[in-house]
């Protein structure tokens, strides 16, 4: 068991034949991930060279997911394209089979776009979107894994820590912190930087709370909006295992978007310091110093008998 | 994105949301004209700068610091009062709660004709996180800080949340306006008001548009007297006239040039400047360093696929700040890989002769190679294997903190 995304995914590319869309699906494919084929409106019928192998290219998402019965997708599509594929995704996943899990890579998608899309995927239960602004999410298998996404997959291993995050880098931080101390990762999960999005905190949290191989969680915010302060409070009542967490931007001036667009305390609100305090009120074990995540991991495994 | 309150009423006013009129002046002589033209003997005479409470504000002449007048929004009872105001903020520094102690320098005015108000009212469209929708939010407590409002009494706050894919509906825009104890003309008139503005609010991207005050004239007609808009930059490929309405006057330079390039850096006050990878990481360097007891002087976000050139201008922009002492590179490479870097941080403090302490922390993709190859240079860099190693030593480098 994994969340979401099991080792043996079937993926698909949304922007297969652009450079970054071929870029990391050679990488993805090199992980040991399961690519399916790709997609690009005006491109079907041609083959993309992933790892010396050919992939196929379909016009259209019901196409692709008809053809190969995927279970995800991952989207590389400029920002003006990358809300309507994923609107696309999302109708063909839910027509075809129901489900489907939507991972957008894309930075930079006009919010107004965001906010139609993420209502778009909400009407349409079944289907899950991951982003966008986001490093994607990763299940290390035994042997490969699913990668779907950008993140550097050789510095995971399989194991029993999920990790949640807004940002990237911050999450490949947060995992080599618990290799540091000889775990693994169950699922990790880059929820993105952007002011509105699809997947959030709590539904990462129910998700590993209700997953037999994760057994403590690592939980990283930034500033701005109050998504942390909410999980937090959600966590405290329904959350059992052990949580491990740091927030960006102790450090931010006020009014200022830190890089990411929803990185930004306005009318002094969504400070680190703010979001720490919360951390604290629901039990969640705090690393101040993102280089000591693994120690606090460690305290927090022992003290729940984990190690 | 921000722009002036005279730019946001040019865009209301084509989107059929009353206003009253004005005359956009940037020199005495066009505010007289103004006056002449406008044919009311009330005016309002209306400092133009990226930032609120300007009314309540202070103008300062920019080299002696002394106080010219109270106040950079004046109501003018006659021509002479005109040129008074005017000569007092035109080229004069307006500090206001919101500028902070540097305040900007006033070289746009506004002046607008006067207006018969029977009440002030609170208006906000915005993008709300938490609904994920576009968020209405109106209040009684016109001409107020909302903050305050939402604090101290937030029952005088009303919301509307707007379905993206249906759009404003009639008993939301009913409901709002009576909950504002709006009946008749002016009920009528802010529901039309309302249609407007959220059709100019998805129309032209804005993140924010802001009428505080909004007014109820003499005459039950709804008029926005103030208007502070700003747009979704991630829009901006869509938006041909924002480069018009960009007022790069009102933007700090360096950033300027750091979004050109591809960086997104913004200056802080500190003295250890730094170069990361990843916005979540480079505020995370920032709060390590003071952590350890040093103050960070900027963020920079090098991005996920930065190059040697990039990394070179970032090493650039970071060393115009005269208050850097050192600086520390935080990278971890993913996409980015460690080998890369490392070249670019050697050709970069080549280049640019670095005189200050470096710190280069490097992790992920290719570490190895990056680090024989900051080893194998005669460079005086000091490697560093994880963060808080980094910030203990750069901190150190340069003599502990502040």
């Amino acid at each position: 068991m994994a969340i979401w995304i099991e080792e043996d995914a079937k993926v698909l590319v949304q922007g297969i034949t652009g450079k970054q869309g071929m870029f990391h699906a050679d990488k993805m494919v090199e992980y040991g991930t399961q690519i399916v084929g790709g997609c690009t409106p005006g491109k079907g019928g041609q083959t993309v060279d992933l790892q010396g192998k050919p992939y196929p290219v379909w016009h259209s998402m019901t196409e692709a997911i008809t053809a190969t019965d995927a279970d995800a997708t991952v989207i590389y599509v400029p920002p003006p394209f990358a809300a309507e594929a994923i609107m696309e995704a999302a109708d063909a996943f839910d027509s075809i089979k129901g489900e489907g899990v939507i991972v957008c890579i894309t930075e930079g998608i006009p919010t107004l776009d965001m906010v139609k899309a993420v209502a778009y995927v909400e009407n349409r239960p079944g289907v899950r979107l991951i982003g966008p602004n986001c490093p994607g999410i990763i299940t290390p298998g035994a042997a490969g894994g699913a990668k779907i996404g950008i993140m550097p997959g050789h510095i995971h291993a399989k194991g029993r820590i999920g990790i949640v995050s807004k940002s990237g880098t911050l999450t490949y931080e947060a995992v080599a912190q618990t290799m540091s101390i000889d775990e693994g990762q169950s699922t990790c999960v880059g929820i993105g930087g952007d002011p509105v999005n699809g997947t959030g905190f709590i539904e990462c949290l129910a998700a590993f709370e209700n997953d037999p191989q994760t057994e403590a969680i690592i939980m990283i915010g930034e500033i701005g909006g109050n998504a942390e302060q909410e999980a937090a409070a959600w966590a405290a009542e329904n959350v059992t295992k052990p949580i491990v967490g740091f927030v960006a931007g102790a450090t931010a001036p006020p009014g200022k978007r830190m890089g990411h667009a929803g990185a930004i305390i306005s009318g002094g609100k969504g400070t680190a310091e703010e979001k720490f305090e919360a951390f604290r009120q629901a039990g969640i074990a705090c690393a101040m110093d993102p280089s000591e995540l693994g120690k606090v991991l460690l305290e927090s495994l022992k003290t729940a008998g984990l190690r | 994105m921000n722009i002036h309150e005279y730019q946001g009423k040019m865009l209301l006013r084509a989107a059929g949301v009353p206003v009253l009129e004005g005359v956009h002046c940037t020199t005495v002589d066009e505010a007289l004209n103004a006056y002449d033209s406008l044919g009311s003997k009330v005016v309002a005479v209306k400092s133009q700068i990226h930032a609120g409470g300007r009314g309540k504000g202070t103008v300062f002449n920019p080299e002696t610091k002394d106080v010219v007048m109270e106040g950079g929004v004046k109501i003018a009872f006659s021509k002479d009062e005109v040129n008074t105001y005017a000569t007092n903020i035109l080229g004069n520094l307006l500090v206001t709660i919101q500028t902070g102690d540097e305040g900007k320098i006033v070289n746009n005015l506004y002046i607008e004709a006067g207006c018969d108000i029977a009440h002030e009212y609170y208006l906000a469209l915005l993008v709300d996180r938490d609904t994920k929708s576009v968020l209405i939010m109106a209040s009684t407590e016109g001409g107020m800080d909302i903050e305050e409002v939402a604090e101290h009494t937030p029952e005088l706050i009303h919301k509307v949340v707007v379905d993206a894919n249906i759009g404003i509906l009639g008993f939301q825009k009913r409901d709002l306006g009576m909950a504002l104890g709006l009946s008749g003309a002016a009920l009528k008139s802010f529901g039309k008001m309302l249609s407007s503005m959220y059709t100019m609010f998805c129309a032209e991207d804005c993140a924010m548009v802001e009428i505080n005050p909004l007014v109820r004239t003499g005459a039950d007609e709804m008029v926005a007297l103030d208007a502070k808009i700003s747009f979704d930059e991630n829009a901006e490929f869509r938006h041909k006239n924002w480069d018009d309405l960009r007022d790069i006057s009102e933007e700090e330079d360096t950033e300027i040039r750091a979004k050109e390039t591809g960086l997104s850096y913004v200056k802080l006050d500190g003295n250890i400047g730094c170069l990361v990878n990843g916005a979540g990481l480079a505020m995370a360097t920032m709060d390590v360093i003071k952590l350890y007891g040093g103050e960070p002087a900027n963020f920079l976000d090098v991005g996920g696929g930065a190059n040697e050139e990039q990394v070179k201008t970032a090493f650039s922009i970071i060393l115009e700040d005269p208050n850097v002492k050192g600086i520390l590179v935080n990278i971890f490479g993913g996409i980015m890989r460690c080998d890369i870097i490392a070249r670019g941080v050697i050709a970069a403090t080549e280049a640019l002769s670095l005189q200050v302490p470096l710190v280069v922390r490097l992790a992920g993709t290719n570490v190895d190679e990056g680090k024989a190859i900051l080893a194998a240079s005669t460079l005086n860099i000091h490697p560093a294997d994880d963060l808080a190693e980094g910030a203990q030593k750069i901190v150190a480098l340069i003599g502990g903190g502040q």
